[in-house]
């Protein structure tokens, strides 16, 4: 017998979902809001939450005191350019081990991975020192290097497990049809990955956006991104929370609004192979 | 020109020895059929010939030339898969075209060649449809189409018709047929039913656990096998093996009688039983008969009109000069 939810059941699960969702929103949602109050009312206790005279001073001062669209730039280029460094170093690797696994396969991915389980903080030094020898520090470059390396085992992880998806037999076809090995990563397993690929990217965005260690640790002021931006507004002068919000609302509209028109993309990437 | 010689090739997957030493010639145009048993090595050898599967040792020659170390890409052989394996990114057109536009094929040569293979294969009003908007049969024909255009020196086929339904089956089987009567190009088509190695090749290959257990014409076969595993396996219903104290009286460890080559009476015969299931073809009725006290179960194939019902006693008659005789070996006394 198919289970059968009742319409009670259904409208239960309907505002549990939302409460959970509004849960998880509402610090965004608390920081939006505060970014268009005074300082006085930011603070106010007992806390207002829509009743106020809303303002855009906080962001007419925050973009006097400092240069949002420098700051935005370098987040943009930062971000971006390590997650297509990133892939384009990724595609091979995971191709080769999707298609051409070795018995240490597993070994390496596993190895990639555990990268990640050591805490940045643990080689803060010889990378800064890194940086200072080869002039690096500061610069858009060695951020996006950096940071497409932190992120690199994420994506070859995600690759690695959209690749395992595509029958191998489509790429002995495109062999046996005559394409190269570029010809058979170009025009038959890239398109075929593309939903893949694309979530892949978008994630990997994301992270890199929101990447605050070591944008925070290598850079001062050329090649600072959003990160440094918020951060410079938790200042030593005493907290001033409505300026600080309108920092960090400047600071994630762009992720946010890049992320909610491509969450069907996000959301069947991050399934894709789960359900067939 | 597509002659395709195997010398002494083998194959190992790791310490599991699959193809033991194997040499085979193929001869330029004709239709050669790997069967066997699944596991047999059939389609590693398919691969093998393709360039997809590494040999351990021994040589692929293509037209007399050594091709052991040639990538697939380079050794001019199209090969037509068991799941299609189309681009499912692509259009049927462009799936078709693919081959053309690896070798950078003139774009109007390339159109030409395309309107003419979906002609003959009747997938004209297809060719703007992407794989998954086809039924299985057209899939089939897209790849068999991608094959094609290219003009190769042979076809490899693996398994090709084991996805689609019997009625398909059929149909798709003589096609394949008739495009090798019109293009006289080698084809090499693997297969675990003994039903399509028969009706399709010129030469059959047996293989056994990757080893070779007799090659010849599909009637060669059926009337002279060269052992009791090529005995059992070519022949639908199977040949009735007997071993025992009747096969002694015929001077052999083993005889083999055809269900065709057995006649049935209801009064007097060789054997005796009692008939078990009947399966009626219309044409044909395959009587299984039971307690004749030779073994096992012995199938026989009388006309349509015969009629015994189960558990009626039925007698046999084996055609003697029909009898197959093996030795202790298995091998066939001549």
């Amino acid at each position: 017998m198919a289970r059968s939810i009742t319409n009670n059941r259904k409208a239960l699960n309907t505002a549990i979902a939302w409460t959970i969702g509004l849960l998880i929103f509402f610090p965004i949602l608390w920081t939006i809001l505060t970014s268009f109050k005074t300082e006085a009312q930011a603070i106010a206790d007992p806390p207002i939450f829509l009743f106020f005279d809303w303002t855009l001073e906080n962001y007419a001062v925050v973009q006097e005191r400092s240069n949002y669209t420098r700051f935005l730039m370098n987040s943009i280029i930062i971000a971006g350019g390590s997650t297509l460094l990133g892939v384009i170093i990724a595609v091979p690797a995971a191709w080769s081990m999707a298609f051409v696994p070795s018995n240490r396969t597993k070994d390496i991915l596993l190895w990639m991975l555990s990268t990640k389980m050591l805490p940045a903080v643990g080689v803060l030094y010889p990378i800064y020192l890194i940086f200072i020898k080869m002039g690096l520090l500061d610069s858009r470059i060695g951020l996006t290097v950096i940071l497409m390396l932190i992120n690199l085992p994420i994506i070859v992880w995600m690759l690695y497990t959209y690749f395992r998806e595509i029958p191998g037999e489509i790429l002995e076809a495109a062999r046996m049809d005559g394409a190269s090995l570029r010809d058979e990563i170009l025009y038959v397993l890239t398109p075929m990955a593309i939903p893949g690929i694309a979530s892949t990217l978008l994630l990997n965005f994301i992270l890199a956006w929101n990447e605050a260690f070591w944008t925070l640790n290598l850079t001062a002021a050329k090649a600072a991104p959003l990160t440094a931006f918020i951060a410079s507004y938790s200042s030593p002068e005493g907290l001033f929370y409505a300026k600080l919000s309108a920092a960090s609302t400047m600071a994630i509209a762009p992720i946010l609004i890049l992320g909610w028109f491509s969450q069907k993309q996000l959301v069947r990437g991050l399934t894709f192979g789960a359900v067939k | 020109m597509g002659k395709i010689q195997l010398k002494k090739v083998t194959k190992k997957f790791g310490d599991t020895q699959v193809i033991p030493p194997l040499d085979l010639t193929i001869e330029d145009g004709e239709f050669t059929v790997f069967v066997g048993p699944s596991g047999c090595g059939k389609s590693t050898l398919l691969r093998m010939i393709a360039g997809l599967e590494d040999l351990t040792s021994g040589e692929v020659a293509i037209d007399d030339t050594d091709a052991t170390n040639t990538p697939p890409a380079k050794r001019g052989l199209a090969m037509v898969f068991q799941s299609y394996a189309l681009y499912p990114h692509m259009s049927v057109r462009k799936n078709i075209a693919f081959p053309l536009r690896m070798a950078k094929m003139d774009p109007a040569e390339q159109n030409r060649r395309i309107e003419a293979a979906a002609a003959a294969l009747n997938l004209t009003d297809y060719l703007d449809r992407r794989p998954g908007q086809l039924s299985g049969g057209q899939r089939q024909r897209v790849a068999i189409g991608r094959a094609i255009v290219r003009e190769p020196s042979a076809f490899l086929f693996d398994e090709p018709l084991s996805n689609l339904d019997a009625a398909l089956r059929v149909g798709m089987r003589l096609e394949i047929c008739e495009m090798h009567k019109r293009l006289q190009t080698t084809m090499i088509y693997v297969t675990h039913d003994q039903v399509e190695a028969m009706t399709m090749a010129d030469k059959i290959v047996v293989l056994q656990a990757g080893v070779i257990e007799q090659v010849g014409s599909p009637l060669e076969l059926y009337h002279t096998p060269r052992n009791v595993f090529v005995a059992g396996f070519i022949g639908s219903p199977k040949m009735n093996l007997i071993t025992g104290a009747e096969a002694a009286k015929h001077n052999a460890e083993t005889i083999g009688i055809r269900p065709e080559h057995i006649d049935v009476s209801a009064t007097k015969g060789t054997w005796s039983g009692r008939v078990g299931v009947a399966e009626h073809l219309g044409s044909d009725t395959f009587f299984h008969i039971h307690d004749t006290g030779l073994g096992d179960m012995i199938t026989v194939r009388a006309p349509g009109e015969v009629s015994f019902n189960t558990g009626d006693t039925i007698h046999l008659t084996p055609r003697t000069d029909q009898m197959h005789r093996f030795d202790a070996k298995g091998l066939r006394i001549a």
